[in-house]
């Protein structure tokens, strides 16, 4: 059986984005980019799962800038994916269009099981998954923190509101990663060096005759309101005052 | 605008979040709510009473017992053709069934939302609460996500909407639900508590979190979380997790008992009312948006504290 894993370049998790000054949106010049951190999971995941015996070959896709190729989809490949797809575009396709141009991907590779993340740090939409299910008709495994695979199921245990959900998925289906499923492994540089020579097919948009015109129009992006620092009490005395003049304690 | 709003139930009872989501659809228009489940004919007559709500359709069958995503969305999906807008809380289940809906409707969904700006424009937080966007949709039928935090909820009672029976849309077959371990706790969960103390990761273990922020909880009537360093160390189960990727919680107090603030947790309690910081790092970032701050050693403070209330 053969994973796919969508995944996304995004502003690199460390850094602290920036809206730009005439809020048109968050400044990605000259910035740090790499994989979401979500989408790193489900590599690990995928890979995982293949290291297991169980899966056959692990291929990545990303729809993004060409640049992805040398940067998160090398990764990718050197923590393990076996080959990778660049649906290059510099537009910026939102989760709708991005479910879209997937189905057709899943329609050409025919993988069992589609995992990825369950939502990217830029927009922070947490749709894709659950709209390419519904897009094939596939069962979902959301937020998932354990994945089981069977002949022709997936048990997948999912973090929910309350504690932990378990589903029964009937093959194929999607899986969409939360945080405790696995740690991913580093890209060591030997493996980034070996992933060089692994094949990536390198596709634009066009390519797949869907409509991924955005519905949705950013108005403006502002910095939210700031709390400002209050004040220091010297000790439990002063706090015990506090909370009692604010009614928390009696 | 006719607007329906996803009820989040177990069988019994109104989930607290649909309440914020039921005030976000009032922004828009008339508000139908659809409660699909299994024997929740209890949960409908509850529904009926929340304020404002017209119309309470019920789907009673088997295949919505346990909110499956694959049940639930063609059911949705056919309702809509009587409605321009569904709106469904930023629950861990609403989350779930949304974009299903809206690829099924050939929709692109709004999540999150902070703010109603018109009928088509939208708050909405980005980069984890780094950032504010406001989005207009084109679409002529909207799937929205509401961030129960960001809106006042609806009376519970009041209300006097007309139940109606729709037909069920049937199992597709393709999923089943397993089973489920949900924490059983006296105390007020941890969304829609009044007062929250949380702990980090300068609890040590998780030991000395049960015996130090969980009385402090129980003597304020709170509820209890923690930050993800706790939670990834082992000290509390995955649920306590208050934070971008966690929770968001907004209470009228937040007590922050040795977190340092990190930007992914302050991305789920920074809306709290008031924030209370305990931390022995006088330079943690927690301070920066505390409003009542004490440096000291938690092990010395908490216990004193506990004395004194």
């Amino acid at each position: 059986m053969k994973i796919l894993v969508p995944v996304k370049r995004v502003l690199d998790f460390n850094v602290k984005p920036r809206v730009k000054a005439d809020g048109s949106g968050v400044d990605l010049a000259n910035v740090k980019m790499g994989l979401n951190p979500f989408d790193e999971i489900a590599i690990e995941a995928a890979v995982r799962l293949k290291e297991q015996g169980t899966v056959s070959e692990v291929v990545v896709v990303t729809i993004g800038v060409a640049k992805a190729e040398s940067d998160v989809l090398l990764t990718a490949r050197a923590m393990g994916a076996d080959r990778a797809i660049l649906i290059a575009t510099d537009d910026e396709v939102e989760p709708l269009g991005v479910a879209k141009l997937l189905a057709k991907v899943v329609e050409e590779e025919q993988p069992g099981l589609v995992i990825l993340g369950k939502q990217a740090i830029d927009d922070d939409s947490n749709q894709t998954g659950q709209m390419l299910g519904a897009l094939l008709g596939w069962p979902q495994g959301t937020f998932a923190s354990k994945i089981e695979l069977a002949d022709d199921a997936v048990c997948v245990t999912r973090e929910v509101d309350g504690g932990l959900e378990t589903v029964r998925l009937t093959l194929p289906a999607i899986v969409t990663t939360d945080l405790r499923l696995n740690e991913p492994r580093y890209a060591t540089l030997p493996n980034i060096m070996k992933a060089k020579s692994k094949p990536v097919l390198r596709k634009a948009v066009a390519d797949y005759g869907v409509d991924v015109r955005p519905r949705l129009k950013t108005l403006n992006v502002v910095e939210p309101i700031k709390r400002s620092a209050g004040i220091r009490v010297a000790d439990v005395d002063a706090l015990v005052s506090k909370l009692r003049e604010m009614g928390v304690a009696k | 605008m006719k607007t329906l709003v996803w009820v989040e139930h177990d069988n019994h009872s109104v989930k607290d979040a649909t309440l914020a989501a039921v005030t976000a659809a009032t922004r828009l228009g008339e508000v139908d709510l659809l409660v699909a489940g299994a024997d929740c004919a209890g949960v409908a007559d509850e529904a009926a009473r929340i304020a404002g709500v017209v119309k309470v359709l019920v789907a009673d069958d088997a295949a919505y017992a346990h909110g499956l995503a694959e049940n639930v969305a063609p059911l949705i999906v056919g309702l809509m053709e009587d409605h321009d807008a569904v709106l469904f809380p930023s629950t861990t289940t609403g989350k779930n069934i949304a974009p299903r809906v809206a690829a099924g409707l050939d929709v692109m969904q709004v999540s999150d939302i902070l703010s109603v700006e018109g009928p088509d424009t939208f708050t909405r937080p980005i980069y984890a609460g780094n950032a504010i966007a406001t989005v207009q949709t084109s679409d002529a039928k909207l799937v929205i996500t509401v961030r129960g935090t960001a809106f006042e909820k609806a009376a519970g009672a009041g209300g006097s909407g007309t139940v109606e029976a729709v037909s069920s849309e049937g199992d597709r077959g393709i999923s089943a639900f397993v089973s489920a371990e949900i924490a059983q706790s006296e105390r007020p969960e941890l969304t829609s508590a009044k007062v929250v103390v949380s702990g980090g990761r300068a609890l040590q273990n998780s030991e000395s979190f049960r015996a130090i922020i969980e009385p402090l909880a129980d003597k304020l009537g709170a509820a209890v979380g923690a930050s993800r360093a706790a939670v990834d160390a082992g000290y509390v189960p995955n649920d306590y997790q208050v934070g971008q990727t966690g929770k968001i919680v907004a209470p009228e107090v937040y007590i922050a008992v040795g977190i340092s603030g990190a930007i992914q947790h302050l991305a789920g309690m920074k809306d709290s009312k008031t924030i209370v910081a305990i931390n022995k790092d006088e330079d943690a970032p927690i301070f920066q948006v505390a409003d009542i701050g004490l440096v000291g050693d938690l092990f010395k403070v908490v216990p004193e504290l506990m004395g004194k209330l």
